[in-house]
């Protein structure tokens, strides 16, 4: 009997749900070859850029920070999708979360590492890495962040792996390959009423423990920024805005992840229009916060009227970045507000495209915060200028499609569904809320009155 | 303790670059050539920045030699993750080059963009190379580099005046381009002790500092142009 055999009389969720670990199309190779090709070629452009150094990139002085930088903030402001939103969905109790809370963390865990990589692709001397340890200064805000980003790898890999362990067991028990890998990493397992209380009890401390990591990582890369006295970098609000714009392009990319997701793996039983309907609500409010931050940031720069900060501000409101800021401010307010603010239009398809735009939208905010000011320094210079090569274009493509890559990879050997925590919604929530629900409504005065 | 600093009299400075030219051959500075200016890569320690006011027929143009600030408290230094740029006792901001690893966050922070990084391996032409100055150490790819106040030339003149068994006297320490410059525009010395014509200049009404108000106190000063 093989694996697919195996799973034909399983009930309903384990059998669709464990599918992908069995069954991998053609159409998964192909994505498989193409994304991997992209990731290869990034590769050979750093491996270029290291025998010849960061000349091979567009950076010049005064831009001194380009892509890698940018991309940095970005995949580390993706990486909010996961533990933080589903964390804050955990503690909420809000049921509806139990589809989707696995994919998101997948987001969070595999987006790090890409993340942190890029400033060591940043680097003019990658092979003194080491130099961050021996040497390390704890009053340079990179190594506040080499820590909280390493502390939230670490958060979240367990707050990925700890509630993945029932399943895995449920996987080593069924047999299904590779048995060696299930067998280990469900680390004995056994489903009782007492291992069930345990794994809640982690998991509520997890979910706790995690929130103030996640804040504390974008609030240290916005720091690396605001820290310094550069014109609109040196900015109070810099710590919010960034986790605000973190959490909102983490919801977009998880809405993404989703509907793709939903496509390939027939998942439209889990995530339901109720989902992608409630995901858009998060993706509104996130929108309005982005950009009252945004609006704040930029009526401060203005109003003040200092000279330094207006060289940078009309540089990107009139000047030769205007293109993109005011895409991003497309992408970013006018797009996800007129699609998420109406019901009918916050479907699955109405609130992918918001999400496309959101992410695009979020790259441009980083690259509008990281690039003008880098070449508007306070003693201004003539021709300061900044254009990508394509070492560093290649190298982001790979970084995306990597990401991507192993993400795929990653539903091969993991249900991105929680199938554990779905058969729980269905046999204990149902019952769970409605109790809730009645412990909401008023007491009998009498009783409450003796 | 001496507190190293620098006057340079805008009134004298006519542009002349030579502070720039003995800097680059005092300090072994490559040449990045065409290529590098048109990339905006190339790499001085001193640079004379030119400021243009007003449009033709009334046309006024500044000269501002602009070295390392050497700040008392250098925004550079707080912000480097592994201390390769740090203030020493003197005050004097050094770079410690095998240390760097080039993340170029210490040339963003500071508000006076004077720091450089090698985008390249540095290049000499062939004929300079015989020439280059042993006293400081050529850098390597991939590391920030900036003006020392030519830290070498203390440690010189140090050892100098030990070995004469005297105390180092205000002329024994003098930057390349101090000595280079032709109108004497540039003075140098101990901003603390008052036997020193930098500690009388800088009480000059003229005299300030580029940026000020950030509070990152150079030890640069500047005297304005009585106009």
């Amino acid at each position: 009997m093989n694996d697919l055999q195996k799973l034909a009389h399983l009930p309903q969720d384990q059998r669709v749900l464990l599918t992908p670990l069995v069954r991998t199309t053609r159409c998964f190779w192909i994505w498989a070859t193409l994304l991997t090709a992209i990731t290869l070629w990034g590769g050979i452009a750093y491996y270029l850029q290291l025998r010849h150094g960061l000349g091979l990139t567009g950076l010049n002085t005064p831009a001194y920070w380009g892509i890698y930088i940018i991309d940095f903030v970005f995949f580390i402001g993706i990486s909010h999708a996961g533990t933080l939103i589903s964390a804050i969905l955990r503690i909420s109790n809000a049921e509806w979360r139990r589809s989707i809370t696995r994919s998101a963390e997948f987001i969070t865990v595999l987006v790090i590492a890409f993340g942190a990589v890029q400033p060591v692709l940043d680097l003019g001397r990658p092979d003194r890495l080491l130099n961050i340890i021996i040497h390390g200064q704890a009053w340079s805000p990179l190594l506040w962040d080499v820590c909280s980003i390493g502390l939230y790898f670490l958060g979240s890999s367990i707050y990925l792996y700890v509630p993945m362990i029932p399943d895995l067991a449920v996987i080593r028990d069924l047999g299904i390959r590779p048995r060696w890998l299930y067998w280990f990493l469900a680390i004995g397992f056994h489903d009782t009423p007492q291992s069930r209380r345990v794994l809640h009890r982690i998991i509520a401390f997890l979910a706790v423990a995690v929130i103030p990591i996640a804040i504390s990582v974008h609030t240290v890369i916005a720091w690396i920024f605001a820290l310094t006295l550069r014109p609109m970098w040196h900015s109070t609000i810099f710590g919010p805005y960034f986790v605000v714009g973190a959490i909102y392009s983490g919801i977009a990319a998880l809405i993404l992840a989703m509907t793709i997701l939903r496509r390939v793996y027939r998942l439209e039983a889990y995530f339901k229009v109720v989902h992608f309907n409630n995901m858009g609500i998060l993706l509104l409010v996130m929108s309005l916060l982005w950009t009252y931050f945004t609006f704040a940031e930029y009526l401060t720069a203005w109003y003040g009227g200092e000279e330094a900060e207006l060289a940078t501000f009309w540089s990107k409101v009139t000047g030769p970045f205007a293109f993109a800021f005011w895409l991003m401010v497309v992408s970013c307010f006018v797009v996800p507000l007129g699609l998420m603010c109406r019901r009918a239009t916050r479907g699955v398809w109405g609130t992918t495209i918001a999400s496309a735009f959101v992410v695009l939208g979020m790259w441009l905010e980083r690259f509008t915060i990281v690039v003008p000011t880098s070449v508007h320094p306070r003693i201004e210079m003539s021709g300061a200028s900044y254009f990508p090569s394509w070492v560093e274009l290649s190298i982001m493509a790979s970084t995306f499609s990597g990401f991507i890559l192993v993400y795929m990879v990653a539903t091969k050997f993991f249900p991105i569904i929680s199938l554990w925590e779905i058969q729980e919604g269905r046999e204990e929530s149902v019952h769970d809320v409605s109790e809730r629900v009645a412990s909401y409504l008023p007491d009998d005065i009498e009783a409450v009155q003796t | 303790m001496a507190r190293w600093g620098m006057v340079i009299d805008l009134d004298r400075c006519n542009g002349c670059q030579a502070c720039e030219v003995a800097c680059r051959a005092e300090n072994n500075i490559p040449v990045g050539g065409p290529e590098a200016a048109r990339q905006n890569r190339t790499i001085s320690w001193m640079q004379v920045v030119t400021e243009v006011h007003g449009e033709w027929p009334e046309v006024h143009t500044r000269f501002i030699p602009r070295p390392c600030m050497h700040c008392d408290r250098p925004p550079c230094t707080a912000v480097c993750p592994v201390g390769a740029t740090s203030i020493d006792s003197e005050g004097i901001v050094g770079q410690n080059y095998p240390r760097c690893i080039g993340c170029r966050y210490c040339a963003n922070a500071c508000p006076y963009t004077v720091k450089s990084f090698n985008w390249k391996k540095p290049s000499y032409p062939q004929s300079s190379e015989p020439m280059l100055n042993p006293d400081v150490s050529t850098r390597p790819a991939g590391v920030i580099e900036k003006c020392t106040f030519c830290h070498h030339r203390l440690q010189r003149a140090r050892d100098q005046a030990r070995a004469e068994n005297r105390p180092l006297r205000e002329s024994d320490y003098v930057p390349a381009c101090v000595e280079a410059c032709p109108t004497g525009a540039i003075t140098f010395g101990d901003l603390d002790d008052p036997r020193h014509r930098v500690a009388r200049l800088i009480t000059n009404p003229r005299a300030f500092r580029l940026l000020e108000e950030l509070g990152t106190k150079p030890k640069v000063y500047y005297l304005a142009e009585e106009r």
